[in-house]
């Protein structure tokens, strides 16, 4: 019984570095935000699968708050914003995926490695999660360096937020008032960066990042 | 006395996969024509097209040389023999020590080097086209491959085909993520080795996507029907590989007797069968990619293959 407990939540954090590393694969805007629909649906899971065997009901909170914000607010509403300002068909030109992935595998490698080193003490649950919590933050991260569009910027910066609440609910630490608090500011830093979006577009006409450096005078 | 009765049986596993590879062929074929709402041929034919090209003359280019008419027979032979160590209905065989997974790519592999060798050979352009494309794949397949069977190889404790079908049999293997990566990973290999449709198109004679068609343009009566059988036969290996490692129920365990056979034969068809019309229309659904994107398609396949290794060294070390 306990093996299939760990299994299963092994099975969960892999898949959500899976999901990550399909965002990555992913060159079209409105798949890109369904990939993303499908990380948190997948975060949710595994947050409701830690809640189930370390008996914390509050983790059930969490694991709702991912579902209703991050599986279906924000991948609806960033779905409208694109197709409002007419780009939902639009192919964006990935940096050689191929290259982005190896330095992905590189990433996941590294914080493996890092992270096993660095919790020997602590169960065997919390290790894992950490592990792969830290490999979709700098997945995360790394989508928002090869990526140009501002849109995939904020996907890639949104599930670097995943990454830190499967941190937080392996390592059986963060208080719900600090959870809700993180929602509510990414919430907002979401409507932030939407109403950035437009402003960005309409000043350059587009929303790739490359028109921002050249104003600044950085691309010469 | 028991060795002679399990050179039998080994015997009887060789001449299976060469005896059902043109039928799997022929199913899907004709599942692919059902789909497209064609009658199609039955699922024999391919057994007659090989007889009438083992009758036909060979037509060979003047400037052939020993080694164009010889890579047939070569290609032909490897991949036979690689498809005979795979545990199609029993586990346990006498040559099974030999059935390591790296040998079998090994196997494969120089297959498909002096295949590449004898498209170059006669210096057509579409040879040599034909070669270089099917360089550039296997050059981003067989790593994948290899990676998806580490990752195979770590769960079970072992490259040794029979032991790893063996165990994954057992109910200790748990929940794998890895697992599922490994197979996805080893689908994908799977269906840009045998030239199926999302990577190369086995029916086409359009230049500009051919890859494996485009290397045995130049052959002719027995060596193309050698060709043909070996193309046939690997697809059935693979099959039976993704079969004896995934869905290994129904395979006769080590200490069953001759008694359990039929029945496991049996079960072996029917995977055969499975794969075959889920392999017909996976490839009536999905369009042909470009030459220039296979190298995207191969390399999620690499990446799954790694990931699965990856996260099977978390668990591991916890």
């Amino acid at each position: 019984m306990d093996r299939m407990v760990f299994d299963i939540a092994h099975l969960l954090a892999g898949g959500l570095v899976l999901v990550s590393f399909m965002m990555i694969y992913q060159e079209r805007l409105g798949a890109l935000i369904r990939v993303f629909a499908m990380h948190a649906v997948v975060l949710s899971l595994s947050v409701s699968w830690q809640a189930w065997t370390q008996d914390a009901p509050h983790l059930y909170v969490t694991a709702a708050i991912a579902l209703v914000f991050k599986a279906v607010v924000i991948p609806g509403a960033l779905l409208r914003i694109i197709r409002r300002m007419g780009i939902h068909r639009e192919v964006e030109t990935v940096v050689g995926s191929g290259l982005t992935m190896l330095a992905g595998m590189g990433l996941v490698a590294m914080s493996i490695v890092l992270m096993l080193r660095l919790t020997e003490t602590v169960d065997a649950f919390a290790r894992e999660d950490l592990a792969f919590a830290l490999s979709v933050v700098l997945l995360g991260l790394l989508m928002m360096v090869t990526r140009r569009n501002a849109v995939s910027q904020v996907v890639g910066f949104m599930s670097m937020e995943n990454g830190l609440i499967l941190a937080a609910t392996g390592a059986k630490g963060m208080p719900l008032v600090v959870e809700i608090s993180v929602a509510f500011s990414v919430l907002i830093a979401f409507i932030v960066i939407g109403v950035f979006l437009f402003r960005i577009r309409e000043r350059f006409d587009t929303i790739d990042l490359g028109a921002l450096e050249e104003y600044r005078g950085e691309n010469q | 006395m028991e060795l002679i009765a399990n050179l039998l049986v080994q015997g009887a596993q060789m001449a299976l996969v060469v005896a059902l590879a043109p039928a799997l062929m022929g199913l899907v074929r004709k599942v692919k024509a059902r789909m497209l709402r064609r009658r199609g041929a039955s699922i024999f034919q391919p057994y007659r097209d090989i007889l009438r090209l083992m009758r036909k003359e060979v037509v060979l280019a003047e400037n052939a040389s020993w080694l164009f008419r010889v890579v047939p027979y070569m290609v032909f032979a490897a991949t036979w023999v690689a498809a005979a160590l795979v545990p199609t209905f029993a586990v346990g065989l006498q040559f099974n020590w030999t059935a390591d997974l790296i040998a079998i790519v090994a196997l494969l592999g120089s297959a498909r080097f002096f295949l590449a060798l004898a498209g170059m050979d006669v210096g057509t352009a579409f040879g040599g086209i034909g070669a270089s494309r099917e360089m550039m794949i296997a050059s981003m397949a067989e790593p994948a491959m290899l990676l998806a069977v580490f990752s195979v190889s770590l769960v079970a404790g072992s490259t040794q085909l029979s032991t790893v079908a063996a165990y994954m049999a057992t109910e200790d293997v748990g929940l794998r993520v890895s697992l599922g990566l490994a197979l996805v990973a080893l689908v994908i290999v799977a269906l840009a080795e045998n030239a199926r449709i999302p990577v190369d198109n086995p029916t086409t004679h359009l230049e500009l996507t051919m890859v494996h068609e485009a290397m045995v343009l130049e052959y002719s009566g027995r060596h193309l029907a050698m060709i043909e059988i070996a193309a046939a036969l690997k697809l059935l290996l693979y099959i039976s590989l993704i079969g004896c490692i995934f869905v290994p129920w129904g395979i006769a365990g080590e200490a069953a007797g001759v008694m359990s056979y039929p029945l496991a034969l049996g079960f072996y068809l029917g995977k055969l069968a499975v794969g075959g019309v889920a392999l017909g229309v996976f490839e009536v659904s999905i369009a042909k990619m470009r030459v220039f994107r296979v190298p995207d398609f191969l390399g999620a396949a690499l990446m799954l293959g790694l990931l699965g290794t990856l996260l099977l060294f978390v668990s591991r070390s916890l």
